[in-house]
């Protein structure tokens, strides 16, 4: 049998998750922006491939180490293609 | 009155005129080329009609009825005897010909896959589709619709067609395309309402409006004609001959060759640098500037006048240094001051002086130039006026005075990488011709000596003034921006002034009086009473009275206790101050002061204590030469054993290698490796060397004076003139290249050994042998060709960069965000710290919570 490489299990990949909605409403109003504003990501990034059921408008949340301050989010859209 | 148009640019729209166009939009026939009458008055139909728009003061213009400067010109025609090729667009002539039917002009493809193309038309890309029927069209052998043969059609560069060899004029083409359909040029790609093949073949011709070629009167009465004027003057005169000749019935020769004569004007008039076409030239000889020359390249119309700005009130000239000058002054010459002005508004408080102003005129200083009456007229100060201008002057004129000491100035050089770059200086008048210039604010500048020059600008108004003192004066500029650390600072002979000073140095109470006196100090309320007052007593008194300060100098790292530096209550206790105290980038002295008192007593502090040490280094005698390099013939046998035990050693690890018994560091080869370890070798000996020789020098050497206080030079520079150069590395190598297996044909092919390979065992003192010569040459050329090819390359890319993130601004929500809100950062590089307010990047925890307990 072909073993399965998980993607996330991966040192060197960033932990990536998808908000849910309570949680990108508030993110939003934080910013006071339209998702538009938010960097973006591709819905065929491999990162987000072992991620379920994404799709374009979604929001990714990524935990980034940091040298200066340990851990910080970090947030993008997920747009097609 | 200006009036405004608010209006907003929806679209903008291309298209060529048709020559029914250019008839409606011409004010005026042209029908000759002659240019004024006897009486020198303009030729009604000639270049210079009045019609065309007003180049005079003073007349109206006969079309609008505005004045000079209101009209801006109309255009006129000449109707050509022959049609003519309009030069831009002999390709897309030539893809019309190859690609219709010279008989029946339509388009060489079958009406089966025409209609589909024509189905095609609304949805996919007009561009795609004419591309593909031009391919398809390309290997046609005969008509699909009339059956006529398809001739080979050849373009010879730029406007003439050839159609089996045979020469076709532009009047058949123009008839060829005249007859394809709308729909067909659709097909091909044309929008036919805006732009019909037929039109890129001009039967008129548009004559621009004077306005935009002005002739100008020159100083003995005659008109200079602009060189558009002279170019549409050829093509007007052959269009008139060949009209003559027509109708006069000439052989078809002349005829042919007065028509090429008029294209080559009209291709010229358009370009005079087309290729293959002789440039039409002034009697001179210097070619003439036609359309394309006027907005093309460097000295064209985008380059030179849109983005390429001038101003007034601004001067140029070179720096030079003057210690003595503060550090928030500049020094002008007195030419710049008496042409370069300021503006001062008339007032009951001031009128009196400024009247003494204008009496001394533009030729005393100080003076003025020029008075601006309130309704905005510019007078001239000069003998005759100066009488009548007293008279006049009242309150809200303005006087445009000479510069003087103290007034603002923003001064600047080249490239102007940073905001200290540009900085506000108060003027110093100066005899001489060149700006004098603090060497400590060399630094922010970049600028040198060897012939630098700096431009100065003078604010015009309040705000400015205002503004350039506040925001960006010198003072204010102490610190970067880049990582909160100062960037004016202590610099060279200063900070070894200082580490004389703060070292040893103990002087007679009247001596340190004066000194201090010297450099324009007269405060001595807190001078200590003794007889005798030390160095650190003396720069005591430069310090705020109430100022706490603990600091590290450079012995710090190998001598905790000699490293500090105290300063309690405004005297400096114990510690030798250098460069880590008060030089740039380290001086953590000035940083401390500039946070507890501000930017105006800093600066002032500085300027004392750098003209404390220059004046220390002048009593001093303070001098340094090769001498200072020598050593004992013990310490010079000792340096011999340390580079023979390296060489030595290398010689050992090459035995290793050949031998097979080195051992490999982890990711390298073994070739590798012996590379890695010869080199460590050697540059550890010549490490010892440096450390030897300033070990064993006396503490009054200048040199070790010089690289113990951190002013100029370090052991390495030492070590390399009193022992060894060293290794000479070329692209992180060794020296490698030359002949085959070896770098010159003294050594031994595939020798692997320190010499043959760019080691330099001597010092520069003993002299270098002729293979070390060269081996130090070679690197030597090599750093010359990298900088001089580096310095353009990577301004060039820092130019993109910093024009690429310029808009990028930090929001009060602490995002980061780029023109249109979109967020780039979420929180500030990520931890919330402002650069500009840290140091070097991160808060010193340490020292705030120490300041906090001496409190």
């Amino acid at each position: 049998m072909k073993k399965q490489i998980q993607i996330q299990d991966h040192v060197l990949l960033l932990k990536h998750k998808k908000l849910d909605d309570k949680a990108l409403e508030g993110l939003l109003n934080k910013y006071n922006i339209s998702p538009k504003q938010l960097p973006k990501v591709y819905k065929k990034d491999p990162a987000l491939r072992e991620i379920e059921d994404v799709k374009a408008g979604d929001i990714i949340e990524i935990e980034r180490d940091s040298p200066t301050a340990n851990k910080t989010k970090f947030y993008r859209v997920v747009v097609d293609g | 009155m200006q009036e405004y148009i608010y209006k907003k640019v929806n679209s903008i729209k291309f298209s060529f005129f048709s020559p029914e166009d250019i008839r409606k939009m011409a004010v005026a026939k042209i029908v000759t080329p002659e240019l004024y009458d006897k009486e020198g008055y303009p030729v009604d139909g000639g270049l210079m009609d009045i019609r065309l728009g007003v180049i005079d003061p003073g007349l109206r213009c006969k079309t609008c009825g505005s004045k000079l400067k209101e009209c801006m010109g109309h255009f006129g025609f000449v109707e050509l005897a022959r049609p003519v090729i309009y030069l831009k667009g002999a390709n897309v002539i030539y893809d019309m010909l190859k690609s219709t039917c010279r008989e029946c002009s339509k388009i060489l493809i079958d009406e089966n896959t025409r209609q589909k193309y024509v189905e095609k038309l609304g949805n996919s890309s007009r561009k795609a589709i004419a591309a593909m029927i031009k391919e398809k069209t390309k290997n046609v052998k005969k008509c699909p619709h009339c059956d006529a043969k398809k001739y080979s059609v050849k373009l010879e560069k730029p406007t003439i067609y050839f159609e089996n060899d045979k020469r076709i004029f532009p009047i058949e083409i123009r008839a060829r395309l005249e007859k394809v359909s709308n729909e067909d040029l659709r097909l091909l790609g044309y929008t036919p309402e805006a732009a019909r093949p037929e039109w890129i073949i001009l039967t008129n011709m548009l004559i621009p409006p004077v306005t935009i070629r002005p002739s100008i009167t020159l100083e003995s009465g005659e008109r200079s004609e602009d060189d558009l004027t002279h170019k549409l003057g050829d093509i007007v005169r052959i269009n008139q001959r060949l009209f003559e000749n027509i109708n006069a019935g000439a052989p078809e020769i002349i005829i042919e060759d007065l028509w090429d004569l008029l294209q080559y004007h009209v291709t010229t008039f358009f370009d005079n640098t087309t290729a293959s076409v002789p440039p039409a030239r002034h009697r001179s000889g210097e070619p003439l500037k036609t359309l394309t020359e006027r907005i093309k390249s460097k000295e064209g119309r985008f380059r030179h006048n849109l983005t390429g700005k001038r101003v007034n009130y601004s001067a140029r000239t070179l720096v030079s240094p003057d210690p003595q000058i503060e550090l928030g002054e500049v020094g002008v010459p007195l030419e710049v001051a008496m042409e370069l002005t300021t503006n001062e508004r008339v007032t009951s408080w001031n009128i009196d002086r400024l009247k003494e102003f204008i009496k001394r005129g533009p030729k005393n200083y100080p003076g003025a130039n020029y008075v601006i009456r309130p309704d905005g007229k510019k007078k001239k100060i000069t003998d005759e006026t100066v009488e009548s201008l007293l008279e006049e002057l009242q309150e809200g004129y303005i006087v445009e005075r000479h510069l003087m000491d103290g007034d603002v100035c923003i001064f600047n050089r080249q490239p102007s990488l940073h905001r200290m770059s540009i900085m506000c200086h108060k003027i110093k008048v100066l005899p001489g011709k060149s700006f004098r210039l603090n060497p400590s604010v060399c630094t922010p500048y970049n600028a040198d000596f060897d012939g630098d020059e700096m431009n100065m600008h003078i604010p015009q108004n309040e705000e400015g003034r205002a503004e350039a003192e506040i925001l960006m004066h010198v003072q204010h500029n102490i610190i970067t921006p880049k990582n909160g650390l100062n960037i004016i600072a202590c610099i060279q002979d200063s900070i070894t002034g200082a580490y004389l000073l703060t070292r040893e140095m103990e002087f007679q109470r009247e001596d340190a009086i004066e000194l201090l006196l010297s450099i324009g100090w007269n405060d001595f309320s807190n001078f200590p009473k003794t007889k005798t007052i030390n160095g650190r007593q003396i720069l005591s008194a430069l310090l705020p009275k109430d100022f706490n300060f603990i600091g590290y100098n450079m012995l710090h790292k190998e001598d905790e206790k000699e490293g500090m530096v105290v300063v309690k209550n405004g005297q400096l206790g114990k510690g030798i101050v250098d460069r880590a105290i008060i030089g740039k980038e380290s001086g953590d002295l000035l940083r401390s002061m500039y946070i507890q008192y501000g930017p105006e007593k800093t600066l002032k502090a500085l300027s004392n204590i750098s003209k404390l040490g220059i004046k220390i280094v002048t009593n001093y005698g303070f001098t340094t030469g090769l001498v200072d390099t020598d050593v004992d013939e013990k310490i010079f046998i000792e340096i011999n054993k340390l580079m023979d035990e390296a060489l030595k050693k290398v010689d050992e690890f090459i035995e290793e290698y050949k031998s097979g018994k080195l051992e490999a560091y982890p990711s390298k080869t073994l070739r590798a490796t012996l590379e890695l370890k010869i080199l460590e070798v050697l540059n550890k000996a010549r490490n010892r060397v440096g450390k030897l020789v300033a070990e064993n020098s006396s503490k009054d050497n200048p040199t070790i004076i010089m690289a113990s206080s951190g002013a100029r030079g370090n052991e390495l520079n030492l070590a390399q003139i009193a022992g060894s150069v060293g290794q000479q590395a070329l692209r992180g190598e060794r020296i490698n290249r030359g002949y085959d297996g070896r770098a010159l044909p003294i050594f031994r092919k595939n020798d692997l050994g320190a010499a043959p390979h760019g080691f330099v065992r001597n010092g520069f003192k003993q002299g270098l042998a002729p293979y070390e010569f060269f081996f130090h040459a070679m690197t030597g050329r090599d750093s010359l060709m990298d900088t001089a090819l580096r310095t353009p390359k990577s301004g060039y890319l820092y130019r993109r960069l910093a024009n690429a993130l310029q808009d990028l601004r930090v929001e009060y929500d602490k995002t980061v965000r780029a023109a249109s809100n979109e967020i780039v950062q979420f929180c500030y590089g990520e931890d919330d710290i402002d650069i500009s307010k840290s140091e070097a990047g991160s808060i010193n925890v340490k020292k705030i919570i120490r300041e906090a307990i001496n409190k």
